[in-house]
């Protein structure tokens, strides 16, 4: 046992920030103190707020170190780990505190992230000294496949990858179906904008979505498992090739694990960027070696999916909380949450909002307690106004929904999804139309180009918001759009296009003013569409420096230097907005409507 | 790496594709795959090369025309968006004189978009080829690319 451990998050967030040279720096500092005996240095998996790294954790005490430089380093081995004094200026919130009492913290409950941050997530045996791999031996040695199944029936865990279906009872569906061999699959081709919690558990804790699959395997009846990962996620797929290694050098996975008749081997498979891999069926036709276009469903995969045998498929957090269910029973995990949706999630916090990063809560939790109590809030001086969640499937739920509790049936009830778990914060300096065209354009690119609804409905759609935020819009268009929406939801072949029209109908839903606005008074509220904006300049802040008129590409700025106010004829402007970058008292604004 | 011996790394089955397709793009010091890599893939896997195209032209990481030895990825989604992804990417077709698709004469650049890279608590966020890097402004970027021209 060594005296101190400096855990050190090194997910990818936290590693573009410069973590490994942290890393360096700390691992010299501690040799040429001839500390090495007595100090370790651990990397680990995300640790949560990715907006702060590269973080330190130092155990035993429980000190966290944020945004900290390996110009800090010497200071923090002298100081904290020769003397025993925490290098104040570099804590998180001074003097060293509980995690428990940091906010950020204090309002999660860990469950599926509890390893990520405090383990290294490349050593097996660390895992195992935190009980990994526990769980799968009860079930092999203790329980029939069938107990396995009822438990996680009973525990009321349903699909973290979006619609929610209930975890045990497609486990019962593959198992019972005929045909062999059956398949596992982990769907770890998250692709929604904005959500990360996959990624974060592959590179923090990848044994546990290992453990999660094999013991799935054992209750359906399967030997051999799939993880399908983006390719657009090195590192994790890296720590999970040491992970399957290390498993099979231990005898985890392989033939005829902890001495059962139970053999078990997976594969990974790397996808190539189409983001509609992530639909279930789309992501079979990949595995496969084809074009990832989804099919109609039935048959389900349960019955007919990879190479067409029954197949089970399930997401990354999904499997993660496996282990937790077996381990500590069904009745511990459904005592967490709501009625209908049992646990936690994993929600990725990003946006308008202090706090960003990865968070996990008890189902059921509010909005407003899940962005102002663990996120924060909006930055200062602005206004809170939306918050998108679910991403291109999901919707945008205004203020006065905040208190709606987080939960598969509330989200949907007003228009948004659970999802995979993105929530991204909008104040008010978001313009929603903006956004909904931004989410529309994503999911009309991502089509696959299958189906016609998708296809052509969404290309129709955004024609029709480009044509609002150009101010070319009629009121008439609102019509459109809706019905549009509707059909494209009822009619779409897969998960893609029936969901895409949510960000646009949710924002028809709460945003309709704003909407109004731009058609009728040819105006963006949040003075984000360029058609919709004039710039001025204030008179009473302009210092007649001359910058603005310097930087107009169109000559549109008419002043003498050392002589206000500078003045903008709006009929040459562009509205680029370069005048008011290169101002430096903040005399150019930005105005909702038209001028001149 | 000669292609035979990458061909051979992996069994002769039609689902590799993706993965065998990863391994002679990254074999290519030009980033792309050629019409011989399709045609040894076609044949090797037992495939009609139409299948081969098929799937290649579906995925965006995958690209049939010769590519700089850097590939620049921009992330394209929401959160970089509202982080100001996009003064970014025009700081970087500025610095490189090429539009997101193209490659620098010198053949050293390559400018992307991609979709999500899931590290948005830095935001905005670029890759270059493996290595994520976070928290850009246009200054940032410029110095990632001026530094990765000055090392070669």
């Amino acid at each position: 046992m060594k005296r101190i451990s400096v855990l050190l998050c090194s997910g990818s967030a936290c590693q573009s920030s410069g973590a490994l040279a942290v890393k360096q720096a700390l691992v010299q500092a501690i040799a040429q103190h001839d500390l090495g005996e007595e100090i370790q240095v651990v990397e680990t998996g995300c640790m949560g707020p990715c907006e702060l790294g590269p973080i330190l954790l130092v155990y035993p005490d429980g000190t966290y170190y944020i945004r900290v430089k390996p110009a800090d380093v010497e200071e923090i081995v002298v100081e904290h780990f020769l003397k025993g004094r925490p290098v104040r200026r570099l804590l998180w919130s001074a003097p060293a505190p509980e995690p428990r009492t940091i906010p950020f913290f204090a309002r999660q409950k860990k469950i599926v992230l509890e390893n990520c941050g405090q383990i290294d997530p490349e050593k097996v045996e660390e895992y195992i000294a935190v009980g990994g791999y526990e769980a799968l031996a009860k079930v092999l040695t203790q329980m029939t496949p069938e107990e396995v199944i009822a438990e996680i029936t009973r525990s009321g865990l349903r699909g973290r990858g979006g619609a929610g279906f209930p975890t045990g009872k497609k486990w019962e569906a593959v198992r019972t179906a005929k045909g062999n061999p059956k398949y596992v699959i982990c769907n770890a081709d998250e692709g929604d904008p904005g959500a990360f919690m996959d990624r974060a558990i592959l590179e923090g804790d990848p044994h546990s979505v290992l453990e999660g699959m094999a013991i799935a395997a054992y209750a359906v009846g399967a030997e051999k498992g799939y993880i399908y990962v983006r390719a657009e996620y090195p590192l994790a797929v890296k720590r999970l090739e040491v992970a399957i290694a290390q498993a099979r050098k231990l005898g985890l996975l392989g033939p005829r694990i902890f001495e059962t008749p139970f053999s078990f081997d997976i594969e990974l498979r790397i996808g190539a960027g189409a983001f509609v891999c992530g639909e279930e069926t789309a992501l079979i036709a990949s595995i496969e070696g084809k074009r990832g276009e989804p099919r109609p469903r039935p048959p389900y995969p349960a019955t007919s999916g990879l190479f067409g045998k029954p197949t089970l498929i399930n997401n990354v957090e999904t499997f993660a909380n496996v282990r937790h269910i077996i381990l500590r029973g069904a009745d511990w995990f459904s005592q967490i949450g709501t009625n209908t949706s049992k646990g936690t999630k994993v929600f990725a916090l990003a946006g308008q909002v202090k706090n960003t990063g990865l968070v996990e809560v008890p189902m059921g939790i509010t909005l407003r307690e899940l962005i102002f109590d663990v996120g924060g809030g909006v930055p200062e001086g602005r206004e809170f106004k939306a918050v998108q969640i679910g991403g291109p499937s999901g919707g945008c739920l205004p203020a006065s929904l905040l208190d709606v509790p987080i939960d598969y049936e509330s989200l949907k009830q007003y228009g948004a999804i659970m999802g995979s778990g993105g929530v991204i914060v909008l104040d008010n300096t978001s313009c929603m139309v903006n956004v909904a065209k931004f989410f529309l354009e994503f999911t009309a690119d991502e089509s696959c180009g299958k189906c016609v609804p998708c296809r052509v409905g969404l290309r129709m759609m955004l024609a029709i918001l480009e044509k609002i935020t150009r101010g070319e819009g009629g009121e008439d268009d609102l019509v459109r759009l809706e019905e549009l929406g509707r059909i494209i939801q009822s009619t779409a072949l897969c998960g893609l296009g029936q969901t895409a029209p949510n960000p646009v109908l949710s924002t028809l839903r709460y945003f309709h003013e704003e909407y109004l606005a731009h058609i009728r008074d040819k105006a963006c509220p949040a003075a984000v569409c360029p058609n919709l904006i004039y710039y001025e300049i204030l008179a009473d802040l302009c210092r007649a420096c001359d910058l603005c008129r310097r930087a107009c590409p169109t000559g549109a700025i008419q002043g003498k230097p050392r002589n206000p106010p500078y003045h903008i004829m709006q009929e040459r402007c562009i509205r680029c907005g370069a005048c008011a970058e290169a101002c430096p008292f903040g005399a150019v604004v930005k105005r909702p409507g038209r001028k001149g | 790496m000669e292609k035979k011996a990458i061909l051979e790394k992996f069994p002769r089955s039609p689902d590799v594709l993706l993965a065998l397709l990863h391994a002679l793009q990254r074999a290519n010091p030009q980033n792309y795959l050629t019409h011989e890599d399709l045609e040894l893939a076609a044949q090797y896997l037992g495939l009609p090369l139409s299948r081969v195209r098929d799937a290649v032209t579906f995925y965006t990481m995958f690209s049939l025309k010769p590519r700089g030895k850097h590939i620049i990825r921009v992330c394209a989604s929401p959160n970089c968006h509202l982080a100001g992804a996009w003064s970014v990417l025009e700081e970087l077709k500025g610095e490189l004189g090429i539009d997101v698709g193209e490659t620098t004469p010198d053949g050293l650049f390559t400018l992307e978009c991609t979709s999500c890279l899931g590290v948005c608590g830095v935001a905005p966020v670029m890759m270059v080829d493996e290595e994520v890097v976070g928290n850009l402004t246009p200054l940032r970027a410029r110095e990632v690319i001026r530094r990765i021209r000055e090392g070669g």
